[in-house]
């Protein structure tokens, strides 16, 4: 997750005092959608500005975005919706809920801009300011108080980790960082 | 005095006959002959589905058993042909199911089939054995649940055998009968089932499902569960192309009672975990397509499945692997010594995991893989495997600005210099030389395909800024037995010129971005004497050279041009002259004639054909003829 963040030790007694909708304790962290990167990637489809695979180390270069000739180059569109498999949905990218026990308003994370589990566990932690424990696959979360869940495509209440990321993604329709005793219930401690 | 053999005995000899060149050469001899060899032709290849009508095959042709078939020009295949241009396979289907009860395959090619054409196909052909649909869209997992069901074992009645059985029951029914008298009918039902009874002979039904890179409304994996347990006679399965899970128990038991699969291509929905499972029950495959290639590292997991593999002594093909984790590769280093054909287009690998899983393939022939096996990795190929024939390298970012990898055309010039036997190239780069062009010309003069994409429109030579045209004409020069050639880069007319004098074996040729005037479609037309299937876009070609060159056009399958200089006026005029030839004009602006006529189409589409102007196509294509003003409105 890439954001803006303007949270060191010079800003915070200023943030402490300022107004601002947000969770308590959460930094200025801008909107994970890469559309805020100064340089859009050239030669995407029209209205589409992000890109599914974050490039590392990428200068931020300006480039003018170059109009996409149909057809050009000739790569099958079965080829390209199978190699970025959610060719379709990324416009859009995949915005799920996040609600936290306790917290009075829900967020919203674009799935897609994660690569895995830790970097999606590590965004969390930072916007809901917690943290969530290790995970195993037997026991969940251990060391926290915190166990983060998901519902899925049945409506059922999962924990997250257990299955390949792909199908996560493709399954998960909201989140819950739950709390405490709740959490317990899922797999935490014994 | 001309003595000539018994039919039975031509037909004998003519069933040694296998290509349709043989065959369409013998029917020529003499009216004895054609009726003969007519009467006994079983495979259909029809490479255009509009230059022949259902009637006009099935009446000549009168006992197929195999009907090949392509639809939409290939540049479909980049969504240049709009949705509903055509190709529909449902007119070919219902006049089958009525002429060819004992159609056994059907094998297309980007072509439109729907549904209703699948359950045609399951309940007409009671001896259907094989569906292979390239590229087709139209249909939905339902349809193919119908195909799955109706393998089931078929039941018929050999009556030759059953004869003398048969005789002493009729027997014993004309004593029973007549006292059976009131119930007349009876006997005679009876005399059947018992008949039927006596010689049941199994019809072995569906050998192979390949639905090879078609568009699949996928509405759940449900399709599967719908082969019935009789069915045991599955030789290929292929299914990567569709997204939805799978009952995964359903697929075990569907492989394991399947004794004769030899290809199994799975989909990216199956996880790595499941496939031990699948291959413990199939040792004897040899084309494997894995599902997603990635789990989280667990030793178990990766001990299980490399057991699997090294068990499989047979495979010779791979394929698949979808999001790789490169742990999980050397799971497969016991099948590579007898890999010939391995597909890891897919596959978002480093270079140095590639090159180590292609450098155990010493057997390699043919390799597809991305771009991020970088020059490096393909020196690496040219050093290693020796007896490889066919490399494509795919654009992993193809439309990134700038590259993300580190290939360029020295690899492509590495590997031809290694692979003393590489024929077919297919190669996406983003810079080129003419240097590097004449020395893979002149390493691999024995060359047939050569399609190379630079990426950027009419980029030069990126060392001298000239046009790539002596690069290709050193292509073209070299390799006299070249098939296939797509050009790309800075090219003028002279690059036409080396083609039209040189490429006299050229079959197909794609042009895009090229050229500076009609001299070079003249070039094209006047020289290439083998020239089937010409295709061209974003060309400065207009009416001087297609009019001047118009009967070559009856001597190819078809000719495309898009975004060419090509008038309205010039297609009526061809279309006019040629009877012999649809000329199609695809134009989403709105009917030609509310333009100038000397105002270029949009698209054209030209093709030979006996069967005469189309009736089913959409609004946005016309078809010129004698009488054009027929079209509009």
């Amino acid at each position: 997750m890439e954001g803006v963040f303007k949270g060191d030790e010079n800003y915070l007694n200023l943030e402490a005092t300022e107004l601002r909708l947000g969770l308590p304790g959460t930094n200025e962290s801008s909107v994970t959608k890469n559309n805020k990167r100064a340089s859009p990637e050239s030669g995407k489809k029209i209205g589409f500005n992000g890109d599914s695979a974050p490039k590392s180390g990428d200068p931020v270069t300006a480039q003018p975005p170059k109009a996409q000739i149909v057809g050009w180059p000739p790569v099958r569109s079965y080829r390209e919706n199978n190699f970025h498999p959610n060719k379709s949905e990324s416009e859009t990218g995949i915005y799920v809920k996040v609600s936290m026990d306790g917290a009075p308003y829900l967020r919203k994370i674009d799935l897609k801009v994660y690569s895995g589990y830790s970097e999606l566990l590590k965004a969390l932690e930072s916007m809901f300011k917690f943290t969530i424990g290790e995970y195993s696959e037997r026991e969940g979360y251990n060391g926290s108080e915190y166990a983060p869940a998901y519902e899925d495509k049945d409506g059922d209440l999962m924990l997250v980790g257990d299955v390949p990321w792909e199908m996560f993604i493709s399954s998960c329709k909201r989140l819950r960082i739950m709390m405490g005793s709740e959490a317990r219930g899922l797999g935490w401690g014994a | 005095m001309a003595y000539s053999f018994p039919e039975e005995v031509l037909e004998h000899v003519f069933s040694f006959l296998n290509t349709d060149r043989d065959r369409n050469a013998v029917s020529l001899v003499c009216k004895s002959w054609y009726e003969i060899e007519r009467w006994c032709r079983r495979r259909v290849f029809i490479g255009n589905c509009y230059s022949v009508t259902p009637e006009v095959v099935i009446r000549r042709f009168p006992e197929v058993k195999v009907l090949e078939m392509k639809g939409k020009p290939h540049f479909a295949d980049f969504n240049l042909v709009p949705d509903g241009w055509g190709a529909y396979f449902y007119p070919w289907v219902a006049a089958m199911s009525v002429a060819y009860p004992l159609l056994e395959e059907i094998k297309l090619k980007r072509m439109v089939v729907t549904d209703e054409c699948l359950e045609l196909i399951s309940k007409s052909f009671k001896n259907f054995k094989v569906l292979v649909l390239s590229s087709c869209e139209g249909f939905s997992t339902d349809g193919l649940a119908s195909i799955a069901a109706s393998c089931r074992k078929g039941e018929g009645i050999n009556f030759v055998k059953c004869d003398f059985m048969v005789f002493c029951y009729l027997i014993r029914l004309s004593l029973v009968s007549l006292f059976q008298f009131v119930h007349g009918l009876l006997p005679l039902f009876t005399f059947f089932d018992l008949r039927s009874k006596l010689c049941k002979v199994q019809f072995r039904n569906l050998r192979e499902l390949d639905l090879r890179e078609s568009e699949v409304e996928d509405l759940s994996g449900h399709w599967l569960s719908h082969f019935p347990r009789s069915c045991t006679s599955l030789v290929s399965l292929n299914m990567s192309c569709l997204h939805s899970e799978v009952n995964y128990s359903t697929l075990e038991r569907l492989v394991a009672r399947s004794p004769n699969l030899r290809t199994l291509r799975l989909n990216r929905a199956v996880p790595l975990e499941k496939l031990p499972n699948l291959l413990r029950h199939a040792p004897q495959l040899v084309e494997f397509g894995t599902g997603v290639y990635s789990a989280e590292i667990r030793s178990d997991v990766f001990c299980n499945l490399r057991e699997a593999f090294s068990a499989c002594r047979n495979i010779k093909g791979l394929s698949g692997f979808w999001d790789v984790v490169p742990a999980y590769l050397p799971a497969l280093y016991s099948t590579c010594s007898g890999i010939t054909s391995l597909n890891l287009s897919y596959a978002t690998v480093q270079s140095s995991d590639l090159l180590k899983l292609v450098s155990h393939c010493r057997n390699l022939q043919r390799l597809w893989v991305l771009d991020y096996i970088e020059d490096s990795g393909l020196e690496a190929l040219a050093a290693s495997c020796k007896d490889l024939q066919e490399l494509r390298v795919f654009p992993s970012d193809p439309f990134g600005g700038e590259p993300n990898v580190s290939l360029t055309e020295q690899g492509l010039v590495s590997v031809s210099e290694g692979c003393p036997k590489l024929q077919s190239v297919l190669y996406f780069c983003r810079q080129m030389s003419n240097a590097a062009l004449v020395a893979i010309a002149r390493n691999r003069p024995t060359m047939i395909r050569f399609r190379l994409c630079i990426i950027e429109p009419q980029a030069p030579d990126y060392l001298t800024h000239e046009p790539l045209d002596t690069g290709f004409g050193a292509i073209v020069e070299n390799c006299k037995d070249l098939r296939r050639l797509s050009l790309s880069g800075l090219l003028t007319d002279r690059v036409f010129e080396y083609i039209g004098a040189h490429a006299k074996k050229l079959e197909m040729l794609s042009i895009a971005f090229a050229g500076d005037s009609d001299l070079g479609l003249h070039h094209i037309l006047s020289g290439c004497d083998s020239l089937r299937k010409l295709e061209i876009r974003d060309c400065p070609f207009g009416d001087k050279a297609l009019l001047a060159n118009a009967s070559k056009l009856e001597t190819m399958r078809s000719l495309w041009m898009s975004s060419c200089l090509v008038s309205f006026g010039a297609c009526k005029l061809l279309g006019q002259k040629m009877p012999k030839l649809n000329v199609e004009v695809i134009d989403e602006r709105g009917p030609p004639d509310s333009r100038p006529e000397t105002c270029p189409v949009e698209k054209l589409y030209i093709y030979r054909t006996v069967a005469g102007r189309r009736f089913d196509m959409p609004g946005f294509v016309w078809t010129m003829d004698d009488g054009s003003e027929r079209g509009f409105t």
